[in-house]
């Protein structure tokens, strides 16, 4: 791939991408999430286009236009979020990705091509099982079969590991050093390093839609590309107040929470916040953080543990009374959770606060009071709107986000759990952000802040946990000095790690 | 070549959405009558008879404002339901309901009682009658997640059996030509209409006190609020915790007792006995649907919206005599504005963007 | 009585025939994904112009095709609004339904009363038919029914053993992950709900050329409305609706035979549409995963990259 670049909506996912495969080997894709892997990996695969710049196979250039030209062209890509259908059955999977598959009778024809192919492989499957009756490394070799039958010389695949469990793991990868011996390409797409430098021949390191590195894994240490995945020698930066805490607000004890898949996404974590204090959670999104925010705000059940605010049990309540208990949230899946798309921006401000007193008389709501408070948010926060008129869609992504967090902060909760507050926010929003987030602290409450940025981590924090996998690595305080390890932290290492 | 694409519209302001109305009726109405031409009616004619005839002399006015009146009340029922997305196709159902729980108030205590009373208790019953008609899907729904549609669909033809069940059973009465029906309800029970006209005129303020405490309703109280929210975004409902059931149960509540409403007008206001489903609501549930569609799902607008397809029926009567077309006509004409409106919806929500490129 | 018996269930299969035909339709139309609520008014288009056209040519084959190309047309609209604009299927469907019952009123007003002479008879199929009880009933019955049955096995059949049948239920459950394997979604989607319109238009034929051979507004009387539920009714399985629509029809035709017993027949004629509620809560209670409707029925796919 040469010069590729690409764009959505003005913000540059790739900036001028240069690299190769050669046939027998694997080149791991390293970067944190939003650095454009997956979406360079989508324009080989014919998901996206490109704006500019050239794919070459074998030399010669190509166009790819859809995936049925990248399959044609002996591309296959296994997905991150797979691609299938989960009511259909193993073999109709199959039989629905697989370019020759017959008009009549395909699951019968299929049947003995796909069981042949399987031995290959070594892959048991029962063909005719239900996709969601698989576990995620079952559903995983279905799509690898796809892709081989497809003929694909290069496979590609993006985050494989991240719903694996460490058996399937060794499986996957004895799987692709097989099919490595066989000549095939692989491009495999990851954050973590310890796989990284296990499976992969060479690393291309992609930090903010950019190339910044590249090497060959016998050449290079972890450390080494944890620093160029992150951009920095990690550096704690004080450049706030020095509180003491005062007294404990949230109390959590070995909770247990499922994931949306039915897998358990947080498995037995423990903290406790206190008042003038940011506690951060570091690590890569898809580890547990969102569950585990859910999971206080009262969201998502809690299957064990309990959750204890200002001595108050408040495991498994409801959103409102768990709110009214002084819990703000700034969801991480803000369109999803946090705003009513077609409504005003005035109806919006209010979105959690509506039953308030200040808001609502008996049944009414009092919308003078709700305009001047959304005209209170849009001014402090900054929020671009030429009027609060406005359908909240309409507005950018960042300006949603300060929206949202001025609703939030506006009403002084007792505790804020922030969800990626900074993502997708411009410099001056994200200082005047940090800069709230630190006067919250001051004035007494504690702040619970979830991010993928290390160095917001270390501007903002006094402690910090690390989460993988749905557990904690470690909570550090602010001056312990193992926090320089703390890239290697976020990628699954263990070493160096006590509590 | 010609590349047209799409990309959301950011700026939909009021003024927008009015002119996007007005053209996909006007729209509508050019493509309603060229299937006219087809069939072999002049066109201009049809049409024009069919304003004229609502809108055009004093006895269309009249019969308009008539029809009107349950449009309105079941239409801005409608918007409500609409803006929780449950779409309640059942509106002719919740009508009968409440016409027959007015029926047996009439009958049953209007000997007795004196006008100032038996109405306001006949308006209560029906809308009691619609509201417990409304509410039995929201459960079913909820509970027991059945589709709201099939199932509004199925308590009409229910209701429908009931009360033809009724009127030649046990609550037999007089037979007019041959018809089944009620006996007469009591001088008391009978609503007044304007002299010269059959518009029951209590029923209309009602109507428009209703379309006007609805729209405060829904801008304007915490619940309409809800509803909003609750339309908009099921997930970010929950995050503000508001509660599902709750919300959903008095939603159906108020459209089904409004239809109620609705069946009460119908039966004390113009029929003055329960007979046939058939005599008493011809298609008001399902014309309303597209006066709340038209309305923007906005209860005030469903006042006008209401009173234009009113029109429309009665125009459609109109042709019917005059034209020899049969009643079904007037449902081309609103299935053909229907889908301009919602044609008319999309490019309000989108951009059309064409380029012209030499590839 | 055991005539009776004979009629009632030779009467079950007739009145079953042309929602079994909705019902095949609905059910290719849904499980692409696409909720379509016209049934009602393309079946009525389909019965007027089946009349027409063969009261104008002779040829009741010419009728029957040139209704389903009546019925496909004038599900084009349903079809473009809500694949291509993607607007509300409820909406958009209930248009379909103002829309075809209105212009089939138009259309067929001066044929109403006129009576058709050119019938399309009913055929017996060799020895089958004479087999006692059995044959009269199942083997003696009119072109329609055996059309019926067929095109509900070969749905089932397209359905469960073609790659089209695995695109077309692949669209519904996950239209995302369908269009990443190369399968162009709004095709697809487009060409079931036109199946769909076709096999509706079918069954208004039946009822105007077959069952009563004349032709009067308001002569599908809800049958759309039901074939619409019976989708829910046979979870979405061609082969299971032949059971359903059977059923249905003799719950229909029962009403008649149980009124001389006394029981009212309004009462009669609420069952169908009571037996549909309940049978949709014991399926709800029975497995609560949603009634195994295609995951994303009518949900509008939007093809926007991000």
């Amino acid at each position: 791939m040469r010069d590729i670049c690409k764009s959505f909506h003005g913000i540059h996912a790739n900036r001028d991408i240069n690299l190769h495969v050669k046939s027998g080997e694997i080149l791991g894709l390293l970067g944190e999430n939003g650095a454009g892997k997956t979406t360079l990996m989508n324009i080989l695969y014919g998901l996206y286009q490109p704006d500019s710049g050239q794919i070459k196979i074998n030399g010669s250039p190509i166009r790819i236009s859809n995936p049925v030209e990248s399959i044609t062209h002996g591309i296959g890509m296994v997905h991150q979020h797979f691609m299938l259908i989960q009511n259909h059955s193993v073999l109709e999977n199959i039989a629905l990705g697989y370019k020759d598959t017959p008009f009549f009778f395909p699951k019968v024809k299929l049947r003995k091509r796909v069981e042949e192919f399987s031995k290959q492989f070594d892959f048991k499957m029962d063909l005719d099982q239900r996709v969601w009756q698989l576990s995620a490394g079952e559903q995983q070799r279905i799509e690898i079969i796809k892709a081989l039958l497809n003929g694909a010389d290069l496979l590609i695949l993006d985050e494989p590991t991240s719903v694996l469990t460490p058996v399937e793991i060794k499986e996957l990868i004895s799987i692709l050093r097989q099919m490595k011996a066989e000549g095939h390409m692989i491009i495999f797409i990851s954050h973590k390093l310890d796989e990284i430098m296990d499976i992969c021949d060479r690393v291309t390191v992609l930090q903010k839609g950019q190339i910044v590195g590249h090497a060959d894994t016998a050449d290079t240490d972890k450390k080494a590309l944890a620093r160029m995945m992150v951009g920095r020698d990690v550096v704690f930066n004080i450049d706030k107040e020095k509180l003491t805490p005062g007294k404990r607000i949230l109390s959590v004890q070995d909770i247990h929470v499922t994931g949306d898949k039915g897998m358990p996404a947080v498995k037995g974590i423990s903290f406790e916040l206190f008042e003038n204090e940011i506690f951060g959670i570091a690590g890569v999104a898809g580890n547990g953080q969102r569950e585990l925010a859910e999971a206080i705000t009262g969201i998502r059940k809690i299957n064990s543990g309990s959750v204890w605010m200002n001595g108050k049990d408040i495991t498994n309540k409801s959103p409102r009374h768990i709110y009214d208990n002084g819990v703000s949230h700034v969801p991480e899946e803000r369109i999803r959770f946090g705003i009513a798309p077609g409504l005003f921006l005035y109806d919006n401000a209010i979105l959690k606060q509506h039953h308030l007193k200040k808001f609502s008389k008996r049944y009414f709501l009092k919308y003078s009071q709700v305009k001047n408070h959304t005209k209170t948010i849009i001014s402090d926060f900054k929020v671009a709107t030429h009027s609060i008129n406005n359908q909240i869609r309409n507005l950018s992504g960042g300006n949603i986000q300060k929206l949202i967090l001025g609703r939030e902060i506006s009403e002084q909760p007792r505790l804020l759990v922030a969800s990626h507050p900074t993502y997708g926010l411009d410099v001056g929003a994200t200082q005047f952000l940090r800069e709230h987030l630190l006067e919250l602290r001051k004035q007494g409450s504690s702040v619970l802040l979830f991010s993928e940025d290390l160095e917001e981590i270390f501007a903002l924090c006094d402690r910090v946990a690390v989460i993988f996998a749905g557990e904690f690595m470690g909570i550090l305080n602010s001056d312990d000095k193992r926090l320089s390890d703390i890239g290697l932290m976020m990628a699954g290492s263990k070493e160096s790690v006590s509590i | 070549m010609i590349k047209i694409t799409t990309s959301d519209r950011y700026n939909i302001t009021p003024l927008r959405s009015l002119m996007t109305n007005v053209f996909s009726l006007a729209a509508g109405l050019l493509v309603v009558s060229m299937i006219f031409l087809v069939a072999g009616v002049n066109p201009f004619y049809a049409i024009s008879e069919i304003f004229l005839g609502s809108f055009g002399s004093f006895y269309g006015l009249k019969e308009t404002l008539t029809k009107a009146i349950p449009l309105i009340l079941i239409g801005a029922g409608l918007t409500l339901a609409f803006r929780a997305k449950f779409w309640n196709i059942g509106a002719e159902g919740q009508l009968l309901m409440g016409a027959i729980f007015s029926t047996w108030t009439g009958l049953t205590f209007g000997e007795s009682l004196p006008p100032y009373l038996i109405v306001p208790l006949m308006f209560l019953s029906g809308f009691i009658g619609g509201a417990l008609w409304g509410i039995i899907p929201a459960i079913l729904k909820i509970k027991y997640s059945i589709n709201e549609v099939i199932s509004t669909l199925m308590l009409n033809y229910i209701c429908a059996d009931f009360l033809t069940m009724l009127i030649v059973g046990p609550w037999k009465g007089n037979t007019r030509f041959g018809f089944p029906g009620t006996n007469n309800l009591p001088e008391s029970a009978i609503l007044g209409v304007i002299p010269g006209s059959r518009i029951h005129y209590s029923t209309l303020i009602l109507a428009i006190i209703c379309a006007i405490i609805l729209c405060v309703v829904v801008y304007k109280t915490r619940f309409g609020y809800e509803t909003r929210v609750v339309g908009e975004n099921p997930d970010a409902g929950k995050y503000a915790g508001i509660n599902f059931l709750k919300t959903s149960l008095i939603i159906m509540a108020i459209s089904g007792g409004l239809a109620g409403f609705a069946g009460v007008g119908e039966i004390a206001g113009i029929h003055h006995y329960l007979g046939y489903p058939a005599s008493i609501s011809s298609g008001y549930g399902f014309t309303a649907i597209i006066v709340a569609w038209l309305a923007k799902l906005n209860p005030l607008y469903a006042i006008i919206s209401g009173i234009f397809f009113a029109g429309i029926l009665v125009g459609g009567d109109a042709i019917q005599i005059s034209l020899g077309l049969p009643a079904a006509t007037v449902e081309i004409v609103n299935g053909t504005l229907l889908i301009f409106l919602i044609m008319g919806d999309y490019f309000l929500n989108n951009t059309l963007n064409i380029r012209f490129s030499t590839k | 009585m055991e005539e009776i018996i004979i009629s009632t269930l030779q009467r079950t299969m007739i009145a079953g025939t042309p929602l079994l035909l909705a019902t095949t339709g609905e059910i290719i139309c849904e499980r692409s994904g696409i909720l379509n609520l016209g049934v009602e008014g393309v079946m009525a288009v389909g019965a007027v112009v089946a009349f027409i056209v063969t009261l104008t040519t002779g040829q009741p084959w010419l009728g029957v095709l040139a209704a389903m190309v009546a019925g496909m047309t004038i599900s084009i609209i349903h079809a473009f609004a809500s694949i291509t604009l993607q607007a509300n299927q409820v909406v958009s469907g209930l248009a379909l339904t103002m829309l075809g019952l209105g212009l089939s009123g138009m259309l067929g007003k001066s044929y109403v009363g006129k009576p058709l002479t050119i019938k399309m008879n009913d055929f017996a199929i060799p020895y089958l038919s004479d087999i006692p009880y059995i044959g009269k009933i199942l083997f003696f019955q009119s072109p329609f029914f055996y059309l019926a049955i067929f095109l509900a096995l070969a749905a089932w059949f397209l359905l469960e053993r073609t790659r089209l049948g695995i695109q077309i239920r692949a669209t519904g459950e996950n239209p995302k992950a369908t269009e990443t394997q190369g399968v162009n979604v709004f095709l697809i989607r487009y060409l079931s709900v036109l199946i769909g319109g076709g096999f509706s238009a079918l069954a208004g034929a039946h009822l105007s050329i077959s069952y009563s051979k004349s032709w009067i507004e308001g002569m599908t009387a809800g049958r759309g409305w039901i074939a619409i539920a019976l989708t829910i009714f046979a979870l979405w399985n061609p082969g299971r609706a032949i059971w359903a629509a059977f059923l249905f029809g003799g719950i229909f035709v029962v009403q008649y035979l149980m009124q001389p017993l006394g029981i009212s027949p309004n009462f009669l004629s609420m069952l169908p549409y009571i037996a549909t509620l309940l049978i949709l809560l014991l399926i709800s209670l029975k497995d609560p995963k949603k009634l195994n409707a295609p995951a994303m029925l009518a949900a509008p796919y939007n093809r926007g990259e991000r």
